[in-house]
């Protein structure tokens, strides 16, 4: 699953990018899922192209519902579609579903616990030079504190896709997933680490012994980077993929804890609310001792840039992990 | 309009009836709270009455059954005057109602889908109804099933934007199985309606936005009755909206149009005058 592209790093246009959004799997995984599970179906808001999800309403017009552009009417009408043993898949880009509709995700989708399944894409700072409008960095914080509410932010598309398989063939209750915009280089699949993503269960990619990473989303294959990176240095690091964040793999964040005695957690998101918050909430309320620091958006509305440069602005890429992590132990 | 042979008298007197009863028990349930919606359950109590004892196909004894019409309260906070009637119509025991309000109790002024039986779906955020509705006209479409979907909605209800996406939607979807029914009673928390922010004309708004608009006297059991008899076929492709002219209070003579009485408490003297006036009726 390996992306190639013969795009400059500075590219990056739409309908050309669609083509390269490769990790963006909901709507292939869905069209795979459908025939088996007519109680899929899918909503967008104008942006079922970018998003991938057209990919499903393709193969099963019947059941692809574009809303236009009024996400609030899209969310509540797939928790209607819920109530009557539907399994509604939403998506579009994370700021308009996690942030704009996140009082009908609470009331009509978390408080009545309905298998909604809601997949923000392009998050964080994905969006780049779009606007700081259309970045995503409360997302995680906003849906975390939702009862009932699973949150999910898978590495990669196979990651993606994998979870949404079980959410279609297990899983109850709401989730929302948080991807990114889906060009990014893969951790799993065919040529990469081959690991089974459950839901619920963190994936310790790399043991390490001197600190523990423990990243989501893209973010999990910059620590793998920046992990390789401090190899250099003589740090050995552990490298975790906690895709979910809610319900939190608290065990193998303890183990972390034990294992290497200092934790990093590294998100595209505000470091208040996000990953970071729910591993401190752990580590506090377990008494261990344990050096720990966050890393992600430092409480503040992003710059805009491209994503190659925003990501690198912002020590999100392997290499500014990687020079966090050690000015981080050496304190 | 005109009378219509069809409708039995019995029929008529039965519903007048229930919405008496409803309107009755509006007022006991609301003493227990000691603070409640009178004024925006009464100006639905025929409302609720035609649709639960002529209109809506459901099963007490099977709550989910799958074909059964769905009811919504985009006015979630009508709920009070609801309760009574699935009591009655035996979705639960009518003593499940004496916890309302209680520490924990399923009965609160807004209801919950997952904790009383009867009840479509949860609701209390004003605008969500209509939204909501249209997903389940669309799972009815996906399914092949004839039910067909009512949203009861306030007239204040319209000043939320998200009603207007919904209301832009159906007629986009072609939902001919979804019914909106506006109880137009004229009043919100604050005020009335139309100098607190207008939201009229309301017939000529969703005439714009395509869809079927009846409007009728939202008291008046026999027109409210020929007008739910008389709707499209459910397969049809223009969903239809009944505003229903009522009056806010209707039943209580001091508390008729006013909106103080949207939500408020009736002392001791003032409930048992309000009691003598429903049982009296008019």
């Amino acid at each position: 699953m390996t992306v190639h592209t013969d795009f400059h790093k500075d590219t990056w246009e739409l309908y050309k990018s669609l083509e390269m959004a490769k990790q963006l799997t909901t709507g292939e995984t869905l069209a795979r899922l459908g025939d088996e599970h007519p109680e899929i179906v899918a909503l967008c808001a104008d942006l079922g192209k970018p998003t991938r999800i057209y990919e499903f309403g393709k193969k099963f017009p019947d059941r692809f519902f574009n809303f236009g552009i009024a996400e609030k009417n899209m969310v509540t009408a797939a928790a209607g579609l819920a109530s009557t043993g539907k399994i509604p898949f939403v998506s579009t880009y994370a700021s308009f579903l996690g942030i704009l509709a996140a009082e009908n995700i609470r009331t009509a989708v978390a408080y009545p616990n309905l298998n909604v399944r809601l997949v923000g894409t392009h998050t964080g700072i994905a969006m780049g030079f779009y606007g700081s409008s259309h970045h995503a960095t409360e997302d995680i914080a906003i849906t975390r504190s939702m009862a009932n509410m699973t949150v999910i932010s898978p590495a990669d598309g196979t990651a993606l896709a994998e979870m949404i398989e079980e959410s279609v063939k297990t899983y109850q209750g709401p989730i929302y997933f948080r991807v990114s915009r889906g060009r990014e280089e893969p951790v799993y699949g065919t040529d990469g680490v081959k690991v089974k993503n459950k839901i619920g269960k963190a994936n310790v990619l790399r043991q390490g012994t001197d600190l523990t990473i423990i990243a989501c989303g893209i973010e999990v294959n910059e620590a793998l980077k920046a992990a390789d990176k401090l190899a250099d240095y003589g740090i050995s690091a552990s490298v975790i993929d906690m895709h979910t964040i809610k319900p939190l793999d608290i065990n193998c964040v303890l183990d972390a804890s034990k294992n290497t005695g200092a934790i990093l957690t590294v998100e595209e998101h505000n470091i208040v609310g996000g990953l970071g918050s729910a591993v401190a909430e752990v580590l506090m309320e377990s008494g261990v001792q344990c050096k720990f620091k966050r890393h992600g958006i430092y409480d503040q509305y992003s710059i805009i840039g491209k994503p190659y440069y925003l990501y690198q602005h912002y020590q999100l890429d392997g290499d500014g992990i990687a020079s966090v992590a050690k000015k981080f132990l050496e304190k | 309009m005109n009378s219509v042979p069809s409708i039995s008298k019995e029929k008529i007197d039965l519903i007048k009836e229930k919405a008496k009863m409803s309107r009755l028990e509006t007022i006991r349930l609301i003493s227990k709270a000691k603070s409640g919606h009178y004024g925006s359950s009464f100006s639905c109590a025929e409302i609720f009455a035609t649709l639960y004892y002529h209109v809506l196909r459901y099963d007490p004894k099977n709550p989910k059954w799958p074909s059964r019409d769905r009811f919504i309260m985009g006015k979630g906070h009508s709920a009070v005057g609801v309760y009574s009637i699935l009591a009655d119509v035996g979705f639960f025991p009518k003593d499940e109602l004496d916890t309302y309000t209680d520490l924990g109790s399923a009965f609160g002024d807004h209801p919950d889908m997952n904790k009383i039986k009867g009840i479509d779906f949860s609701s209390g955020s004003i605008g969500h109804g209509l939204s909501v509705g249209v997903g389940m006209a669309l799972a009815a479409r996906v399914d092949g099933e004839k039910y067909r979907t009512f949203v009861l909605m306030g007239d204040g209800e319209l000043e939320e934007g998200q009603t207007w996406e919904a209301v832009m939607s159906a007629p986009n979807f072609k939902l001919g199985n979804l019914v909106a029914i506006v109880d137009n009673n004229k009043v919100t928390v604050d005020g009335v309606t139309k100098k607190l922010m207008n939201v009229n004309p309301i017939k000529e708004k969703w005439e714009s936005f395509r869809w079927n608009v009846v409007e009728v006297n939202g008291h008046d059991v026999e027109a409210l009755i020929d007008t739910f008899d008389h709707l499209p076929p459910v397969d049809s492709e223009v969903p239809t909206v009944i505003i229903c002219d009522t009056v806010a209070g209707k039943g209580v003579s001091f508390m008729e149009n006013g909106f103080e009485w949207h939500v408020a408490y009736l002392g001791e003297d003032d409930m048992k005058k309000a009691i003598e006036e429903i049982e009296r009726g008019n």
